[in-house]
């Protein structure tokens, strides 16, 4: 009896599975959330705080989601990530401030956030060719270094208000740009993840020598691969900014890396879902644990020491929400069964 | 003209000398072994063929064009595939994957086309998924396409990974000793699989082997190599009984 119900059990979840990898599933996530968030933003009736909330979930999914290409599908360590958003931050706010007029803020905000992306990218570039040699631990000490750099430069220029850091930005991100963002990012990545330079990522991570000797260009897949998750911190910044109308160098330090690696971490390697779902839950419950005050500080990380030890990958680690793979994925299996049927046919 | 020209290669570990003055030259559609007792150079040369290794002195010809300092994936790209003495799959990945990123070379869309799946993103990855499914058919692999290649046992491991080297179009394939790990039986199998492949794919094969076996049993010339230098080169009934052979492994009779 308990063996039926076990089958009727996993054939339900496959089931479910199969619903949520449709295009008709996909498309009524997208309108929901589109929806959700514009009636948000003009009818006002979630709280103010718990709307800032729902902007901090979309940010951190794009910071996740983009540090993961580099640490989950690449394999590599890099703890710089919270200073490519630094360099979005202070590019996107230089320009609404200072540069655009005043009158049409509204209308050039998404030009502002994507030059922020642009200049991340750009400096994304520059930390790419390190890469080339070196990896593992010492690439990472080569990104720490990095996010030092951009910290002092901050500190040092006079002109973005230096240590006291940068205000004057109006409050520009709403809940509907940060969801038309973060779907981007989690669109263009998965795009880039299920594509040949993406399998070039992924060989990299396996076996960089096979990988070269395999005829991948194994630097053009680390540049691409570190332009497109720094252009996307980028942006993250640039709608931080935006979101808390003050920003200083201070907090674009390690702590803010380490904390987008935590949510890389608890969601899981090497999966959009999970970096979703690893930046909701770190986010949330932090702010559901607040009421602990001090003590705060020390169950979060006592949580994660024993997920840590428990699921040791993450939530997914290594593993994919049905949602997130192309469904050109499905077409390879039955671009695969016709070929074995084909076969069959001409042996019988 | 040679399919490959290695004139004076040599190369150095940091004062060992690793290879010394190693000369070589293959036709296009024979099938050469390099043998040797352990330490003799015999991966070293392959790395330098493929430019894992830069070679220190010397040249390395392949059609014409020379191969020292290039980066692997250029040398590749221009014919050249190989395998590994110890399996250097992609494990965590699937045995379709691990095919289809030795197609890397050979896809014609931009990364921005990868990034927004426009252009001729579509067509490219059906064209390169169903080249990879045939390749898998033929090596009667396609059952386990989905599968990742740590699951694989590893006789198929091995066979996969002679699948992943001939999906970068090689002209030259360099096999790193293929019967490792094989039982006699097994070694006959593997003999004639390689025939069927060099036939297959009409390709240049070069095996280092450890194995007397299937060395003797399928190359049509042998060079032997010895801390670096080539002690003896010719035909297998040749070198079977080439003193110099029987001495770099067996040693010398001491006489009292």
């Amino acid at each position: 009896m308990s063996n039926s119900s076990d089958t009727s059990y996993s054939a339900l979840i496959e089931r479910w599975h199969m619903l949520t990898g449709t295009r008709l599933f996909r498309a009524v996530v997208m309108i929901a959330g589109i929806a959700f968030c514009i009636a948000v933003d003009t009818f006002d009736f979630v709280d103010l705080y718990l709307q800032l909330i729902l902007i901090y979930v979309g940010i951190n999914i794009i910071l996740t989601v983009s540090l993961n290409l580099i640490n989950g599908y690449m394999g590599e360590f890099s703890v710089g990530h919270a200073g490519f958003m630094a360099v979005g931050a202070y590019i996107a706010s230089i320009l609404t401030v200072h540069v655009f007029p005043p009158n049409a803020q509204n209308l050039l905000f998404p030009l502002a956030i994507l030059a922020g992306g642009m200049a991340a990218a750009l400096v994304g570039f520059l930390v790419a060719i390190p890469s080339f040699k070196t990896r593992g631990d010492y690439l990472a000490i080569v990104t720490l270094a990095f996010g030092m750099i951009v910290k002092s430069i901050l500190e040092n220029i006079d002109a973005v208000g230096g240590p006291r850091g940068l205000l004057g930005m109006e409050k520009l991100t709403t809940l509907p740009w940060v969801f038309f963002w973060t779907a981007l990012s989690v669109w263009v990545i998965r795009n880039l993840v299920y594509s040949n330079f993406g399998r070039g990522v992924l060989s990299i991570r396996e076996d960089e020598i096979a990988s070269d000797l395999m005829s991948v260009n194994t630097r053009q897949v680390k540049i691409i691969a570190f332009v497109v998750s720094s252009f996307f911190a980028g942006i993250a910044g640039g709608l931080f900014a935006h979101a808390l109308q003050f920003i200083n160098p201070r907090m674009f330090d390690i702590l803010k890396s380490t904390d987008i690696l935590i949510m890389v971490y608890l969601g899981g390697i090497a999966s959009i879902g999970g970096s979703i779902l690893g930046a909701v839950i770190y986010t949330i419950l932090l702010e559901i644990l607040r009421p602990l005050g001090i003590w705060r500080m020390v169950l979060m990380p006592l949580m994660l020491v024993l997920l840590m030890i428990y699921r040791p990958r993450g939530i997914m680690g290594m593993k994919e929400i049905r949602m997130f793979v192309p469904l050109r994925d499905f077409v390879t299996e039955k671009l695969w069964r016709q070929k074995k049927k084909e076969a069959g046919d001409a042996s019988a | 003209m040679p399919l490959l020209e290695i004139q004076k290669l040599t190369h150095r570990f940091a004062g060992l000398c690793a290879v010394s003055d190693f000369n070589f030259a293959i036709e296009p559609h024979e099938l050469v072994g390099i043998i040797g007792p352990n330490g003799a150079g015999k991966t070293t040369v392959f790395n330098l063929i493929t430019g894992v290794y830069r070679a220190s002195e010397g040249s390395i010809k392949f059609e014409d064009q020379e191969l020292v300092g290039l980066t692997p994936h250029k040398i590749t790209r221009s014919g050249i595939a190989r395998t590994f003495q110890n399996i250097r799959l992609f494990k965590e990945l699937s045995v379709l994957d691990n095919v289809r990123i030795a197609h890397y070379g050979q896809i014609a869309y931009t990364p921005a086309e990868a990034l927004l799946h426009i252009g001729r993103f579509r067509a490219e990855e059906k064209r390169i998924t169903s080249q990879a499914l045939d390749l898998l058919s033929i090596f009667k692999l396609d059952e386990m396409a989905g599968e990742k290649a740590k699951n694989l046992p590893y006789g198929l491991q091995r066979r996969l990974e002679i699948a992943r080297a001939l999906a970068t179009k090689p002209k030259l394939l360099l096999l790193d000793e293929p019967a490792a790990g094989m039982n006699p039986n097994e070694i006959i199998q593997l003999m004639e699989f390689i025939g069927w492949i060099r036939q297959t794919f009409s390709v240049t094969i070069i095996l280092i082997e450890h194995q007397m076996r299937l060395v003797m049993g399928i190359c049509e010339r042998i060079v032997v190599l010895d801390f670096g230098a080539t002690i003896a080169a010719g035909l297998p009934a040749e070198i079977q009984n080439h003193p110099r052979v029987l001495e770099a492994y067996l040693g010398v009779e001491v006489t009292p």
